[in-house]
């Protein structure tokens, strides 16, 4: 691998206009493979979940698996695009070990579902994104590549080939060349690879694990010179698989097709890698000489013709799509758009979502989400929904703490108890007597106590420095545990040594 | 006992008047005796036969109910796989391979209680007609052992003309089932494609396969068809709707108030006149036997055969694309050094034969950019004109009828570097395959000039099978009524 | 004016993975001409605005219902590889990504 020279980002987009298409694979979460029964779980022991059909075995026949034609018509309705009235499977033909058939069964000229459209925003600015077309295919074998050095495939001594992956349902969604992004391209590209798994992932569909592979994307980035109207030569950067990683793929691309323009060079169009460790992309195989697939429609299944009823059937099914979702509830919480992004991030919508429906108010639900429960979340290093807390003990807590039996310091702990398994809400703090200290004798007896400890301070307040009450709150709190309302306490202080 | 019928046969195992296991032993040894010349088997395991037939024995000693053929023995095309036989359809590239499951048709005939006795010979990869196309040797006509006994179902047509067997399967995509029953004296059936199940058989021309039955009766075909026809959820271009009252109409046997067409494209020059004789022939007695007789046109049969030579070829290209040494069958020159791609291409140039790569190349050709429209493209065009030929003639009449091959069987060798005199073979039987409907080859006698039986073809419209087993048997009756017994009587003694 | 060149029938051996000595190259050449130009009679036909037939029959919309269905066991699957390690089929070194 020859090093390559890279020009500045700013310097490039000053020259360059990029323009973006991406193609994304997303394997389908049904129970079954595309055309056969074979199950399809994650992990399995190497060739466990095959038959004569993923095999590709001499004889064996595929049949469709109507939950796939499902999932991908679904997908098709939620970006905006037509379902056709009828369209076939097409065989593309070529020799791959990791392909059983040497055939990939998969639609060509006649995709099931045709222009759509996905809008994205990013820093304020909307962009649609448009859908040339979502077809569906199958998923191959997977190869481990044995002896060398790298565990890569240069150099290797022999392959060994796993078919558990091979027939599994891949629904690829291929965007129209998304033009007029400028340096915003590398965010556009991640804005869209994320809304995208949002979608799909709302529609319950696919789990779409880019690290698991069951989404991928393939993105293509070509430059042409400013105020040019006619577009460079792409290159294809194959199965990008994270967020991260679509957005540094594009920016480096950019830099690096500078580069070729500005010596006066000219672009291959060629399959390029993504590489992790260096954020570059490396060379891979040069499209120079045209595939020929030899498409032809696939005798062995016949063609689909959706009914149109089937597919209202099927929008009517569509549970609310994440912008619209959005929308509202930002409307319903004060949430701002970036606000909204990180309960997005930390996988909270939901969350959040069933302690308001369950009865809690949106700020509280929020901050014992958001601020506490994702701090534990992380430290854990799980999943926010794997913590063994339910929005309904979050509702109790806020009510506890509403009604004033407990104050936020407690609520905390309250919370501590719930994750440690001691029982709901109310039984943590019966078991762990964290109860509001509100009996006013009771307060006034520690406070007199503090007052007869702290002579100085107590001195300083009766001399106007009001601001010093800090420090006796702050004893009082220690001397109950907590469990006094802080608030009231101060106003005791303060009359006492004032009024 | 080997001279029976199929019917005949499982009447007697019914009746207890034979055993499954003494039925199966005489044709076990009727294969013993003539296999080494005729060649139609490629394998025969004698305990897993006597296995099948004792299994039938004990069912009918527990008083279970058996299916109308329990017991029957039945030669199987080599293109269906068989969980305890090797499968190798004739190809050194599966030479041994022995499958993980049986073939919907397979496994129906076991249901059925039929006795397997072995897998036939073929052409290989089921490409061709005459069985020569085969890693193991060509099989010999029955009639005359120098000659070809059709293909690509001729170890099948061989087996059941010699008495090897009553019955045998066959797949037919071009003419494959009907082209060696004619020239071996057979009843042979094409079903309406989609009536039988391709779950099993191992491609050739996935939208031209079908498999069908090879018979010396008419009633034995039919009974045949029905054991492993009907719908296969397992197979997507399987027709969800019952089997045709195929035998019911082959006990009907009559042609009265029928209307016949003659297609009036097949006939005349390259036509054997011997061959035509008995055609001419054959439509005069249905004539006579009450049927209207009519000369249909269907201009577009003439351009079924470069059609078909373009799609099966293209299908082919595709669907043996899997024998790549990588997960069964042959593995040649993989020396540690190789890649897979080297491996691959080695091991397709040896482990197959001239007519498999002559057809995988012309697919190839067919499907590539640039001249897909011009040759599959253009083919497909031709195969709706087909289509509505057909159509056009059902307006008319109830059947078609025409010569089963324009020639009596030719001798082995003489065409076999010659793909286009080949290929000749199957004029008359493709146009069926192209639009899928039901077609059928009757004998209807010797051609004067070699005293090789000829046979005649009988087509009609999707799912209506039966139709052309009415007439086939209908013809059968009459001409053996003619002739004082079957056709097969005049064969040689082997 | 022959139908197909040598080197397009080298390159279709190419594409069709078929390892061909020279001689086997020469003879399909003349052969594959003589068929070429014969099947290329399709093109005499009048079809224009004819709609191609990819299957033999109208059916549309056979679909299964996506239940998991017994498979082979992996013994099965391997028993008819050439080479198998680790529990999957061992195949000679792969050259490139994508073939």
């Amino acid at each position: 691998m020859s090093t390559e020279t890279l020009v500045p980002y700013d310097e490039a987009l000053a020259r360059y206009e990029p323009v973006l298409g991406i193609e994304t694979h997303i394997e389908l979460g049904t129970n079954s493979k595309m055309f056969c029964g074979c199950p399809t779980v994650f992990g399995a022991p190497p060739n466990t979940q095959v038959c004569p059909v993923c095999l590709g075995l001499p004889g064996a026949l595929p049949v469709t698996n109507r939950a796939a034609i499902e999932g991908i018509i679904k997908i098709g309705l939620a970006l905006n695009c037509s379902i056709v009235e009828w369209c076939r499977f097409a065989r593309k033909n070529y020799f791959y070990p990791d392909m059983p058939k040497n055939f990939q069964i998969s639609q060509y000229d006649e995709p099931l579902c045709v222009e759509g459209h996905l809008d994205v925003e990013v820093d304020g600015q909307s962009y649609r994104v448009e859908i040339e077309r979502v077809h569906m295919e199958e998923d191959t074998g997977k190869s481990l590549h044995v002896g060398g050095t790298t565990g890569r495939i240069h150099g290797a001594d022999h392959s060994l080939v796993d078919y558990n992956r091979a027939g599994i349902p891949l629904v690829e969604i291929v965007t129209k060349p998304i033009p007029a992004t400028g340096d915003k391209a590398p965010l556009v590209a991640r804005a869209y690879a994320t809304e995208l798994r949002e979608l799909v992932r709302a529609l319950g569909v696919s789990d779409v694990r880019m690290e698991e592979g069951s989404m991928r994307c393939d993105v293509n980035v070509s430059l042409m010179p400013i105020g040019s109207a006619t577009w460079g030569t792409r290159s294809e950067t194959k199965n990008v698989n994270s967020l991260r990683s679509v957005e540094r793929s594009v920016r480096h691309e950019i830099e690096r097709q500078a580069a070729v323009l500005d010596a006066g060079e000219r672009v291959v169009q060629e399959t390029r890698h993504f590489q992790e460790d260096t954020g570059t992309t490396t060379s891979g195989r040069s499209k120079e000489e045209a595939q020929d697939y030899r498409y032809f429609p696939e005798p062995d299944l016949v063609p689909m013709s959706p009914s149109r009823d089937w597919v209202e059937e099927l929008r009517a099914s569509l549970p609310e799509l994440p912008a619209a979702r959005r929308g509202r509830v930002r409307g319903e919480w004060g949430v701002t758009e970036k606000e909204l992004q990180d309960i997005v991030n930390a996988g909270a919508l939901d969350l959040i979502e069933e302690t308001v429906q369950a009865g809690a108010e949106a700020a509280a639900a929020r901050k014992w989400w958001m601020n506490e429960l994702s701090r534990r979340a992380t430290a854990q290093g799980v999943e926010l929904t794997a913590l063994p807390v339910t929005p309904a003990d979050v509702v109790r807590v806020s009510r506890l703490v509403a009604e004033g039996t407990i104050n936020d310091k407690l609520a905390r702990q309250v919370l501590d108890g719930v994750l440690a398994g001691e029982g709901t809400p109310d039984e943590v703090v019966e078991r762990r007597g964290l109860k509001v200290v509100s009996d006013e004798g009771e307060l006034a007896t520690i406070i007199d106590e503090v007052i007869a400890g702290n002579p100085d301070v107590a001195e300083k307040i009766r001399s106007g420095k009001v601001a010093a009450a800090g420090a006796l709150v702050g004893a009082v709190m220690k001397a109950t545990r907590g469990q006094a309302d802080a608030g009231r306490a101060r106003e005791l202080i303060i009359n006492k040594l004032t009024g | 006992m080997i001279k029976k019928t199929a019917a005949d046969l499982a009447a007697l195992i019914a009746s207890g008047e034979a055993s499954a296991v003494e039925v199966a032993q005489a044709h076990l040894d009727r294969i013993a005796a003539v296999d080494g010349s005729v060649n139609a088997f490629l394998h025969v395991d004698e305990d897993i036969v006597l296995e099948q037939a004792r299994a039938v024995d004990a069912k009918r000693a527990a008083g279970e109910r058996l299916g109308p053929l329990a017991g029957v023995p039945i030669a199987h095309k080599d293109v269906f796989t068989t969980k305890d036989m090797p499968t190798t359809c004739s190809s050194a590239i599966l030479d041994g391979w022995r499958p993980p499951y049986d073939a919907t048709v397979t496994a129906r005939l076991r249901e059925a209680g039929l006795v397997i006795l072995g897998k036939t010979n073929m052409d290989e990869f089921a490409m061709g007609s005459s069985t020569e196309n085969s890693a193991y040797g060509p099989t010999h006509n029955p009639w005359d052992l120098t000659k070809i006994p059709g293909g690509s179902s001729g170890g099948s047509s061989a087996a059941v003309a010699a008495y090897e067997a009553p019955l045998a399967t066959g797949t037919d995509t071009g003419g494959s089932i009907r082209q060696p029953a004619a020239v071996t004296g057979l009843v042979g059936m094409k079903p309406t494609y989609g009536g039988s199940s391709r779950y099993g058989l191992i491609a050739f021309a996935s939208s031209l396969d079908t498999p069908g039955p090879l018979a010396r009766t008419v009633l034995d075909a039919a009974l045949l068809h029905e054991a492993f026809s009907g719908h296969d959820p397992m197979d997507s271009t399987s027709i969800d709707q019952p089997v045709p009252p195929v035998v019911e109409a082959a006990r009907r046997a009559d042609v009265e108030g029928l209307r016949i067409g003659v297609v009036k494209e097949f006939g005349g020059e390259g036509y054997q006149p011997g061959v035509l004789a008995r055609f001419h022939e054959a439509v005069e007695l249905l004539e006579s036997l009450g049927a209207k007789v009519v000369e249909v046109s269907c201009p577009h049969f003439t351009y079924a055969l470069p059609a078909y030579y373009l799609i099966a070829p293209s299908e082919c290209s595709s669907n043996l694309a899997r024998f790549d040494a990588m997960r069964y069958g042959l593995r040649v020159g993989d020396d540690g050094a190789r890649s897979a791609e080297e491996v691959m291409a080695l091991t397709r140039a040896e482990g197959f034969g001239p007519e498999v790569k002559r057809r995988i190349m012309l697919g190839t050709y067919a499907l590539s950019s640039g001249y897909y429209d011009a040759y599959y493209g253009k083919a497909q065009q031709v195969r709706t004109l087909i289509g509505r030929d057909f159509d056009a003639a059902y307006t008319q009449v109830d059947v078609l009828v025409s010569p089963t091959t324009p020639t009596t069987a030719f001798p082995i060798g003489e065409r076999a570097d010659d793909p286009m005199a080949m290929y000749l073979a199957d004029l008359c039987t493709i146009p069926s395959n192209l639009a899928g409907n039901a077609a059928i080859s009757v004998p209807c006698g010797l051609a004067d000039e070699d005293r090789m039986p000829v046979g005649l073809q009988i087509m009609a419209p999707v799912l209506a099978d039966d139709r052309v087993y009415r007439v086939g048997a209908a013809v059968e009756k009459a001409l053996e009524d003619r002739w004082g017994g079957p056709l097969l009587k005049e064969a040689p003694e082997l | 004016m022959s139908a197909i060149t040598r080197d397009e029938v080298v390159h279709l051996a190419r594409l069709s993975r078929l390892a061909l000595r020279e001689d086997e190259l020469d003879h399909l050449a003349t052969q594959l001409d003589d068929i070429i130009s014969a099947v290329a009679r399709v093109q005499e036909v009048a079809a224009e605005n004819i709609p191609p037939t990819s299957h033999a029959l109208p059916l549309t919309n056979v679909l299964r219902a996506d239940q998991v269905r017994p498979g082979l066991t992996p013994e099965q699957a391997l028993s008819g590889a050439p080479a198998a390690e680790e529990q999957r089929f061992k195949v000679p070194r792969i050259l490139d990504e994508e073939a």
